[in-house]
């Protein structure tokens, strides 16, 4: 029984940083419909942000102002990279079709990987320890560390914040509205390209806090970091039925789950053999995702 | 608009028309050889390491008048850790460089991988650091000068049942590493065979990051000790996570440990382990200590042991040369073949009939950051 929780707050933990990333797939595609494949690497650069203001602010004791410090460099980083990004790349190509931005999106994905190994080298960096690890409970079988608790707790606040966002304030509704129907929120006095904007910063602040919450539970930093979490959480809003904000947050915490016990019951061997044998079965019963909604094509 | 993406194709094309001819073409008073590492990526310290030690080598040989008033030079490529990218790296040092021997590579995978290709080509090959046998079993053109995995099993083996005196161990394995997966069987085989009794044996993929649901799986079986035989980077990040989890027993590990980046990533869950290794620093003979501190003039750091088997697969690199009747690829094979009692840092290296070097194994401790203390030596 003690193993079956240990698991579970293993794959919680693991599934939260899966979860705040697949929020930023999620949101793009609510908003344009295109998958923003460079958003695994906007959290790779929230990583290295978190990195560098951590290592300048090592001489600094105080652990809350560290954190805080970092967390912020981090999401203030992505939010200006995903702007930047949108402003360039993406925005030219509005009225392109949906393959361009698609392949542009893949595109960009390699051109900030690559620009990020010729910065910092392929060689991985440790992130320092700003947040010493502790056990909070400890029985024979089972620890609970104040890390995987902060993880656990920080992602459900942020999922809940988000849900607060989208749902009851005016830029919710205006981006819920644009998500609604691009061109009749133009005309009804939205304006469509900064509520678009908005939305891939916030999506681009998740992943920024989540790169923190993945360097302080392993501290291992490259430029490459993002293809194997981008690809899991890219699942994980597949799974959960892309566009619902709901459907990531959860898809995130299936897969985080499903991969630790799979690797305790089964074998670590099968872990993404299993994780992508149960997508495939969600989404042949359920073509949309768990919580996906059937949309019809406007004419 | 056009215009310039046209131009653009052209100054790309001619750039790599450039580059394609800066490469290559040794001149007649070098010899060149070639190597191939991981310069960058999760193992960048044994390509670095290995490079300094194969520089060393090369310099103090030429600083004694090179061979017949030519001088030795490496061509070096990096291949990211990578094995398909140390295939390419390899076959552009035969085909392009035509350079007569390699050095190359430390993890063994890649030099399976790279060493099939020269084989092939029948171009001698020395592996500064491959451990797994399978490397020299490729063919009669792959030697190595460092000792081989069903010893370095048995000495950690021999090590948690005489020394440590455990007998229940759990193994995590790296499922991707040829290295990993054959000092894993050969640590089971004579565990067992001297009593020992494996209580798990589970596994994990190069790059992971979460080991948690794995040690915890060892954890409830409440091992003695846990037989790591992984690379630095995630052995570092499995310390850390076997800490968290309240998993206090001993780990032991091979010479994949070696680096002092397992330091800086494992931090003090990684003090107190144990591994097995080529080299001691703590080691008084002369021709380590001279070793020591002549690396520590050259680059600032404590020399491991990839630099100082760099240094030792340069050294026979070089005594071949010297020893072979001409300088062809067959002609060095044979010069190879027959090394004995070439002077390398840790003694004399000799290599069998499989082009194997013999040679002792010493255990060390992680004392603390990029220290570690001799804790015994085993001898073959």
């Amino acid at each position: 029984m003690q193993a079956f929780i240990q698991n579970l707050i293993n794959g919680l933990a693991l599934g939260g940083v899966y979860a705040l990333v697949a929020l930023g797939y999620t949101m793009v595609y609510g908003i344009l419909q295109f998958i923003n494949f460079a958003h695994s690497e906007i959290f790779m650069l929230g990583a290295f942000a978190g990195l560098f203001v951590a290592v300048a602010l090592q001489d600094v004791g105080s652990t809350p102002v560290v954190v805080t410090a970092v967390v912020f460099a981090s999401m203030a980083a992505c939010m200006a990279v995903g702007a930047l990004v949108e402003r360039l790349a993406y925005r030219p190509l509005r009225s392109a079709p949906r393959l361009n931005v698609l392949i542009t999106a893949v595109g960009v994905s390699l051109l900030l990987q690559n620009a990020a190994q010729i910065l910092w080298g392929a060689t991985p960096r440790v992130f320092p320890t700003i947040l010493e690890t502790q056990p909070l409970w400890q029985g024979t079988e089972l620890v609970l560390t104040n890390v995987q608790l902060i993880v656990i707790v920080v992602s459900a606040v942020l999922v809940f914040g988000l849900s607060i966002l989208v749902n009851r304030t005016k830029l919710g509704m205006a981006m819920r509205a644009v998500s609604f129907d691009f061109d009749v929120s133009s005309l009804m006095g939205i304006p469509t390209d900064r509520i678009i904007v908005f939305t891939f910063m916030i999506g681009c602040s998740l992943a920024g806090c989540a790169s923190i919450l993945y360097g302080i539970s392993y501290p291992k930093i490259e430029p490459m970091m993002g293809v194997v979490i981008g690809m899991k959480a890219f699942v994980a809003a597949v799974f959960g039925g892309i566009g619902s904000l709901t459907g990531a947050a959860v898809g995130g915490l299936v897969l985080g789950l499903s991969e630790s016990f799979t690797i305790y019951y089964v074998s670590s061997t099968f872990r993404d053999a299993i994780a992508f044998a149960i997508l495939i079965l969600v989404l042949l019963l359920r073509p949309s995702g768990l919580f996906g909604v059937v949309r019809k094509e406007k004419v | 608009m056009r215009l310039s993406s046209v131009f653009s194709i052209f100054v790309a094309i001619s750039i790599g028309v450039l580059a394609g001819c800066t490469g290559g073409g040794a001149s007649k008073d070098e010899i060149v050889f070639g190597e191939y590492g991981s310069m960058t990526g999760s193992e960048s310290s044994f390509g670095i390491s290995t490079h300094r030690g194969v520089e060393m080598a090369l310099d103090e040989a030429n600083a004694k008048g090179g061979f017949n008033g030519k001088k030795f030079k490496v061509i070096s490529y990096d291949n990211q850790g990578r094995s398909e990218e140390a295939v390419t790296a390899i076959t552009k040092l035969i085909t392009r460089d035509k350079v007569p021997l390699v050095i190359g590579e430390v993890a063994s995978s890649r030099s399976i991988a790279a060493g099939a290709i020269a084989q092939q080509y029948k171009i001698p090959m020395i592996s500064p650091a491959s451990t797994n046998p399978k490397v020299t079993q490729l063919g009669d053109y792959i030697f190595r000068v460092c000792f081989i995995d069903p010893f370095q099993g048995k000495v950690m083996a021999k090590f948690a049942i005489e020394n440590l005196k455990k007998t229940k161990a759990a193994i995590l394995r790296d499922i991707r590493s040829d290295y990993s997966v054959g000092l894993a069987d050969f640590f089971v085989k004579e565990f067992k065979a001297m009593g020992g009794e494996i209580l798990v044996d589970t596994a994990y993929s190069t790059g992971d990051i979460d080991f948690k649901s794995q040690l915890t799986n060892i954890r409830s079986k409440k091992p003695e000790v846990i037989f790591i035989p992984g690379y630095y980077t995630e052995v570092g990040l499995i310390a850390r996570q076997a800490k968290e989890l309240g998993l206090a027993v001993p780990l032991l590990g091979g010479d994949g440990w070696d680096s002092e980046k397992l330091t800086e990533i494992g931090q003090d869950a990684i003090v107190g382990h144990y591994f097995s290794n080529h080299y001691s620093q703590e080691d008084t003979r002369p021709s380590v200590q001279g070793f020591i501190e002549k690396y520590r003039a050259r680059y600032g750091e404590t020399p491991d042991s990839m630099a100082v088997l760099g240094y030792d697969a340069a050294v026979v690199a070089v005594n071949a040369v010297k020893t072979a009747k001409d300088l062809t690829p067959a002609s060095l094979r044979d010069a190879l073949a027959a090394t004995k009692g070439v002077p390398g840092v840790t003694g004399e290296v000799n290599l069998n009939e499989h082009r194997d070097a013999v040679k002792s194994a010493v255990v060390m401790k992680v004392a603390g950051p990029k220290k570690y203390s001799y804790v015994t030596t085993i001898n073959p």
